[in-house]
């Protein structure tokens, strides 16, 4: 009986994930009856000039932020975790996963708007690095828990500077948590719609993939999105399954 | 360099950054709030007013609200219907075994939302997948009306949750002493009057964890109702992006988030109460 429920579960969770994967293949426009194999939809994506612009900002919102994020993240980490823990504090770095994306969202807008900052990609980044910086900081806080200070200290007396340290002793034993950190920030970042729509501005010039997909879902069901849908789930499957490999335990609770 | 200060260096760009993008931000929606709309969209900063707050209790949104707790909080049950079994399933299973089934659990939760929400589209809508179904069952003679209503918008919901309430759910049974459920078979309980007396206020903190998280994001939730309700269901999330993004009445919309954050703060504040003197009864019985 565990083991039914448990296939129970798992043909819940993956079913809409697998089905929509098989359309993508599907030879017919419709969406739903099975007409034959066929992989022109996958061929379609790469002719729209909109769904390889949005693909590249995606990219460069990605990169960028991911990059920002686990520099000043993985700091953050390192910070607070030599000092006495603090409530104040966690409840700062817990409030961007738990915060609702649209309070977020708009909240930036008045920001942006406020301080007459203009927008686009760049204001993208600028907010997905704060939801980044806290699940970065997650990641390698619980590497640092099981972290010897004492191998630091005695780099120390020994003479070595603050710089040489790090370099020699403290990121060759928390690189691993810092790449798997680095993999979901990405994942995140990529995945990313509510933020970005709102911090995008009102050009087309700083579309993401997530805002064209929601635009194209709006028009209704296309073996087109199903593939590029596939493309995506896939990417983030590996970059997961990545960090998971790098970092047992990444991926909270695993 | 001193310790302290040595910590303070390492966190200032980390807090600089939140403080100017995230606690700024939210600090101007706060303020905003009080304020009344311009002529023009934006707000007029020269009158101070309640008045936003007062028009959030308007029946007409009040009603919204609740229609949306009602919704988060059938959610969230649901939720943890689903996801208890499946955790105590997987903490049941073979040690070696946990770790990829509870990852396997995990993974969707960690892909795009709005892709893992139009793949309910993609199922439910009339020529779908789950209506052909059924109809090849000789279930129902047409298709049924599956999309576009307040069931395909909490099982929309459950679908895109229920992994983390399997994950709070399972640490708080891997935290439990399985000695505590022998010593009450070894007495003569049944499984049930064990699970119902024992492992089940055992774990209320994880069950609680799940079920604020789950209701915190449902409650506040955008993608969902949009895509899934079609548009004719309203949610606090759709109301504060139509004044936002439609209606241009930002400080209504600020107060609807303000409102939105105290009724979060409330639930996440009691959950971590009630955790706590779970916590301390748990040192008690020790």
């Amino acid at each position: 009986m565990r083991r039914a429920y448990l296939v129970f579960i798992y043909v819940f969770l993956y079913t809409p994930i697998a089905v929509l994967m098989i359309l993508s293949f599907n030879k017919a426009g419709m969406p739903t009856a099975w007409t034959g194999f066929s992989t022109d939809w996958y061929g379609r994506l790469l002719e729209s000039p909109k769904i390889i612009a949005a693909a590249k900002n995606s990219l460069i919102v990605a990169i960028v932020s991911t990059f920002i994020a686990t520099t000043i993240g993985t700091l953050l980490a390192l910070g607070i975790e030599r000092r006495k823990a603090s409530t104040s504090l966690d409840a700062l770095l817990f409030t961007p996963m738990i915060i609702p994306d649209i309070v977020l969202a708009i909240a930036l807008l008045s920001f942006f708007t406020m301080v007459k900052f203009t927008l686009g990609l760049h204001s993208i980044i600028l907010a997905h690095v704060v939801f980044n910086i806290a699940f970065v900081c997650a990641v390698v806080r619980a590497r640092l828990k099981s972290f010897d200070w004492s191998l630091t200290e005695a780099s120390c007396d020994l003479g070595a500077g603050a710089l040489t340290t790090f370099r020699k002793i403290t990121f060759p034993l928390i690189w691993p948590a810092v790449v798997a950190a680095a993999l979901l920030a990405f994942t995140l970042s990529i995945d990313e719609f509510i933020i970005a729509y709102f911090t995008a501005g009102a050009g087309q010039g700083s579309t993401t993939l997530p805002m064209q997909i929601y635009a194209m879902i709006r028009f209704g069901v296309t073996p087109e999105i199903n593939a590029m849908a596939t493309i995506i789930l896939l990417v983030s499957f590996i970059l997961v399954l990545t960090a998971q490999r790098f970092n047992r335990g990444s991926v909270p609770g695993t | 360099m001193p310790q302290r200060l040595a910590s303070w260096l390492l966190m200032l760009p980390g807090l600089v950054w939140l403080g100017l993008l995230m606690v700024v931000p939210c600090a101007i929606i706060l303020v905003t709030a009080f304020y009344e709309r311009g002529t023009y969209g934006g707000v007029d900063w020269s009158v101070f007013t309640f008045g936003n707050f007062a028009r959030a209790g308007e029946w007409l949104y009040l009603s919204i609200f609740l229609d949306s707790a009602r919704i988060a909080g059938l959610a969230a049950f649901l939720a943890l219907l689903i996801g208890y079994p499946a955790a105590y399933a997987i903490a049941r299973s073979a040690p070696r075994h946990q770790t990829a089934l509870l990852f396997m659990a995990m993974l969707p939760f960690w892909t795009n939302y709005l892709i893992r929400t139009y793949a309910w589209i993609v199922l439910l809508n009339p020529t779908g997948l789950a209506n052909n179904f059924f109809q090849w069952l000789g279930l129902t003679s047409g298709p049924l009306p599956l999309l576009y209503n307040e069931f395909a918008v909490i099982l929309g919901l459950v679908y895109n949750y229920v992994p983390f309430v399997i994950l709070a759910i399972y640490s708080a049974l891997q935290r439990l002493d399985p000695s505590y459920a022998e010593a009450s078979r070894d007495l003569g309980a049944g499984a049930l009057t064990t699970f119902w007396r024992i492992t089940l206020p055992l774990t209320a903190p994880g069950v609680a964890a799940g079920a604020v998280f789950v209701f915190v994001l449902s409650i506040g939730n955008f993608v969902t109702p949009d895509l899934l309700g079609g548009g004719k269901l309203q949610m606090v999330g759709n109301l504060i992006y139509d004044q936002f993004l439609t209606a241009r009445d930002w400080p209504f919309g600020s107060a609807l988030s303000v409102f939105l954050i105290a009724v979060m703060l409330l639930l996440l504040f009691a959950q971590a109460v009630a955790a706590n003197r779970a916590r301390g009864e748990g040192r008690g019985h020790a």
